[in-house]
């Protein structure tokens, strides 16, 4: 049970506290409703690098990093697909410092060329080393636009080529900023050795003060159905051959979302696992197997991921995946295995307890998911599905014509 | 109108409180240490063997063992161990490291009377079937196939290698390596080495006395000592002669640089002060070699350095990928920045802005009862007590830049760096 009080702002910003005495830490999570989704087609990428600018110093402060480390903070940053979530941990003594360079931020920042140039470079090397410079590092980037036609998730955060991060126009970081981080895009979340009222009169004194700025009324192209088989195959300078099969799902916050993840456990999480036995330890078909779903907010992904063994085709290999999503289809999941699985979400749930920042995280993205609390209820949901609602849901979702499959083939030498 | 130009007032973090643990000793020899602390009712359990002295002959036979402890005993086939762990909900992980060799079960306490069973069986009666030790060799050459192709990996082996020669530090295994292991080494190796004299067991998590005397009825009992204890002593190492490497990858986009030197370690007095010294050159985001190679520069997505302590010694290490153009550019800024350190005092400002983040960073990596744990246990290997942190927090907020320009000039000396370059040069 995660505890929390909850109030918001004039200006509209959302503010959750939680308090947690058994650390001498405090945390301070904003997450900002903006994503790669929300990005202009022909300037993909443009979330992810604007998070980096986020650190080239503000509109008061001419280093964010630098005054936090002070004190004794660290700070990250990530961005995905549907959000970009910023956060601080500090000696909770500390606290007020990282509402003063949150709030800055938020306010406006520099805008300071040297710091545009530079994180474009560092954005694009960061491209090299994680999608272009490692066996299998691209598969993302193929992927997507076989999965999605329409909706923006057709390209990964990191963006569609290197060219749209190089053209990146400081004009269009500050137009970025004015349509995406104000305070109503955003919520707070104030967690470890803090008291609410202490939080309420940072938060008034230094977030109360920044115009509301306009609310983003988001209205993206949906993804319609899929009614075809897609497929693609690629050489590629890679030591294994590999084959992913991507099907699309509904959104996270859809009710179908929870049997959907436990099929993914069913598949492919840990030894007990269906593909783990079947097709890695007793078929001998594959050296590693991996079945996920990206709970993304609109309409997500399950993915089938296998290496197959040396002397083992693809196409065998392929079928052997489809026959274990098949078994799902025709027949019920035995009690005692949905059982496991769910006993498994049970205790993952109960160990992020242990994590401040994992707490801090959570509820914020829970309130973006429209109610924080729903945090507390998530388990039930996991363990409310029964065995029909796994075969029904494997029904719609293992369709031939839902399936974009990506084999790699090894370059032979 | 607040003053936004201004930071706020800030404190100073002088008190850095740490749990230490319960000390009890089986009938055995196993030595449990318990942490009890926490709201949650659950705990980590780490059962932790020092590996057994390396056998160039064998050289993945400490890995292999530990890696296939999960894979079947007498009673229990590897499919059966793992339907009783997922089934509660548990976590069961094996982890090999250069010195020790772990078995980590996170569990419900209230599931703890069905899964600890499951562990004994283990640590007690592994037998190693041959065709799961088949499928392992073959998955773990795949595996190696894939790790191969990426340059970090490549430059950390060819480092090791070079700074760790012949030993379980310098262990750098190719495919056909795993051919050579073999179903009776496993078992004569297993019985050498997991045996209760050799185990450290460390319990984290909210522990009622039930829980304790569960452990020890299941650890006490039915797991004796051999006749001869497991030979933990490793051979000395011997650093190579040869300290460039360069492997040629035409096609790279970017090239891995790792350099460093063999360095002390913890049990050094001087480990502390070299700590913030390496903190200053690349030891956190705001550091030197990031400022200059990534924030200025924009030649790498992230760049470090770090000091790994060993039992025999250790290694101050730096390590990047940078675009594969700027790749002479990058390592002539690294020996800048590691020259600077020898010839420029460490400005105050800056100084103090490092004994208040690791000082910070030292206060958070203190998330809960587990971290707790992990701190006792880098003193407890490396034989050292809690006076450590004491002084180390002292040293912290005490060395002076003096005696830090003075350490740069004893420990960095670069003609003595190991210099690895894995794409284009």
């Amino acid at each position: 049970m995660v505890k929390f009080n909850r109030f918001t702002l004039a200006n509209g910003l959302r503010v959750i506290v939680h308090e947690d005495n058994t650390t001498p830490m405090a945390v301070l999570n904003i997450l900002y409703d903006v994503g790669s989704r929300d990005e202009d087609p022909e300037q993909t990428g443009f979330a992810h690098l604007f998070e980096h600018l986020m650190f080239g110093g503000s509109v008061n402060i001419p280093s964010y990093d630098e005054p936090l480390q002070r004190v004794g903070g660290e700070n990250n940053a990530f961005t995905s697909n549907d959000i970009t979530n910023y956060y601080i941990t500090l000696p909770s003594a500390n606290l007020e410092t990282a509402f003063w360079l949150e709030s800055d931020r938020m306010l406006s920042l520099a805008f300071n060329k040297k710091s545009l140039e530079t994180q474009r470079s560092v954005v694009i090397e960061e491209f090299k080393q994680r999608y272009l410079n490692q066996p299998y590092g691209d598969v993302w980037l193929r992927l997507r636009p076989m999965v999605y036609k329409k909706h923006p998730y057709l390209w990964d955060t990191i963006g569609k080529n290197i060219e749209h991060i190089a053209d990146a126009k400081m004009e269009d970081v500050k137009a970025f900023f004015k349509k995406h981080y104000n305070p109503q895009n955003a919520i707070m979340v104030v967690g470890g050795d803090v008291k609410t009222e202490q939080v309420k009169q940072l938060a008034e004194k230094w977030f109360g003060p920044i115009p509301p700025g306009e609310k983003y009324h988001r209205d993206l192209p949906q993804e319609p159905e899929q009614h075809e088989v897609r497929r693609e195959t690629v050489t590629a300078k890679v030591p294994l051959n590999d084959v992913y099969i991507a099907l699309q799902m509904p959104g996270r916050r859809e009710k179908e979302f929870y049997a959907i993840e436990l099929i993914s456990d069913i598949l492919s999480r840990g030894n007990s696992s269906r593909m783990y036995r079947n097709l890695v330890k007793d078929k001998q078909l594959f050296s590693e197997v991996h079945a996920y779903v990206f709970g993304s907010l609109d309409k997500g992904m399950f993915v089938l991921e296998g290496k197959p063994i040396a002397g083992v085709s693809v196409e065998d290999a392929e079928a052997a995946l489809w026959n274990e999503v098949e078994q799902l289809k025709t027949t019920e999941v035995p009690a005692d295995e949905l059982t496991k699985v769910q006993n498994k979400t049970e205790s993952t749930m109960i160990f992020s307890e242990m994590s401040l920042l994992d707490k801090a995280m959570n509820l914020a993205y829970y309130e973006l998911l429209g109610d924080a609390d729903d945090l507390n209820y998530e388990t039930e949901k996991f363990l409310a599905v029964t065995p029909a609602q796994i075969k029904e849901e494997a029904n719609k979702l293992f369709r031939k014509d839902n399936s974009s499959t990506l084999i790699y083939l090894a370059e032979q030498e | 109108m607040i003053d936004r130009k201004t930071a706020p007032e800030s404190q100073a973090i002088d008190n850095i409180n740490l749990i230490r643990p319960e000390h009890k000793a089986l009938a055995n020899g196993c030595n449990v240490f318990c942490f009890n602390s926490g709201d949650q009712e659950l705990v980590r359990i780490e059962w932790i063997f020092n590996n057994l002295r390396f056998n160039p002959e064998k050289p993945l036979l400490n890995t292999a063992v530990n890696t296939m402890l999960n894979d079947g005993t007498s009673k229990l086939s590897a499919a059966e161990i793992a339907d009783k762990i997922d089934f509660y909900g548990a976590f069961l992980s094996v982890d090999y490291g250069f010195e020790q060799s772990v078995v980590t079960l996170h569990s419900l306490t209230k599931h703890l009377k069905h899964t600890l069973p499951v562990i004994k069986d283990i640590l007690t009666d592994s037998i190693f079937p041959q065709k799961e030790l088949k499928t392992y060799i073959r998955n773990q050459q795949q595996k190696l196939q894939v790790s191969l192709q990426k340059n970090d990996v490549v430059a950390r082996r060819t480092f090791n290698k070079a700074l760790y020669g012949n030993t379980i530090y310098g262990l750098t295994p190719v495919v056909e390596d795993y051919q050579n292991v073999q179903r009776n080494d496993m078992l004569a190796h297993f019985k050498q080495m997991y045996q209760p004299s050799n185990c450290t067991l460390i319990i984290a998590g909210k522990i009622e006395q039930q829980t304790l005397d569960l452990l020890t009825d299941t650890f006490e009992s039915g797991w004796a000592n051999l006749s001869t204890h497991a030979d933990t002593s490793q051979p000395e190492i011997k650093h190579a002669a040869e300290r460039f490497y360069f492997v040629e990858k035409p096609e790279a986009l970017q090239s891995a640089i790792r350099m460093g030197l063999p360095f002390i370690n913890r049990t050094h007095p001087d480990f502390p002060a070299v700590q913030v010294l390496n903190t200053v050159l690349g030891g956190y985001f705001g550091s030197r070699l990031m400022n200059n190679i990534r924030e200025d520069k924009g030649y790498t997505y992230g760049i470090g350095s770090g000091i790994s302590s060993l039992k025999q010694g250790g290694a101050l290490f730096i390590a990047t990928e940078v675009g594969a153009d700027v790749c002479k550019a990058a390592t002539v800024e690294i020996e800048k920045e590691i020259a600077l350190l020898k010839t420029n005092i460490i400005p105050g400002d800056e100084l103090s802005l490092v004994r208040n983040y690791m000082l910070g960073s030292l206060l958070g990596s203190l998330e809960n009862v587990f971290s707790h744990a992990d701190k006792f246990k880098n003193l407890y290997f490396s034989g050292l007590d809690y006076e450590y942190y004491d002084r180390y927090t002292e040293v912290i907020k005490t060395v002076t830049a003096e005696e830090l320009l003075e350490l740069a000039n004893r420990y960095l000396n670069f003609d003595e760096f190991y210099k690895v370059i894995v794409g284009k040069y």
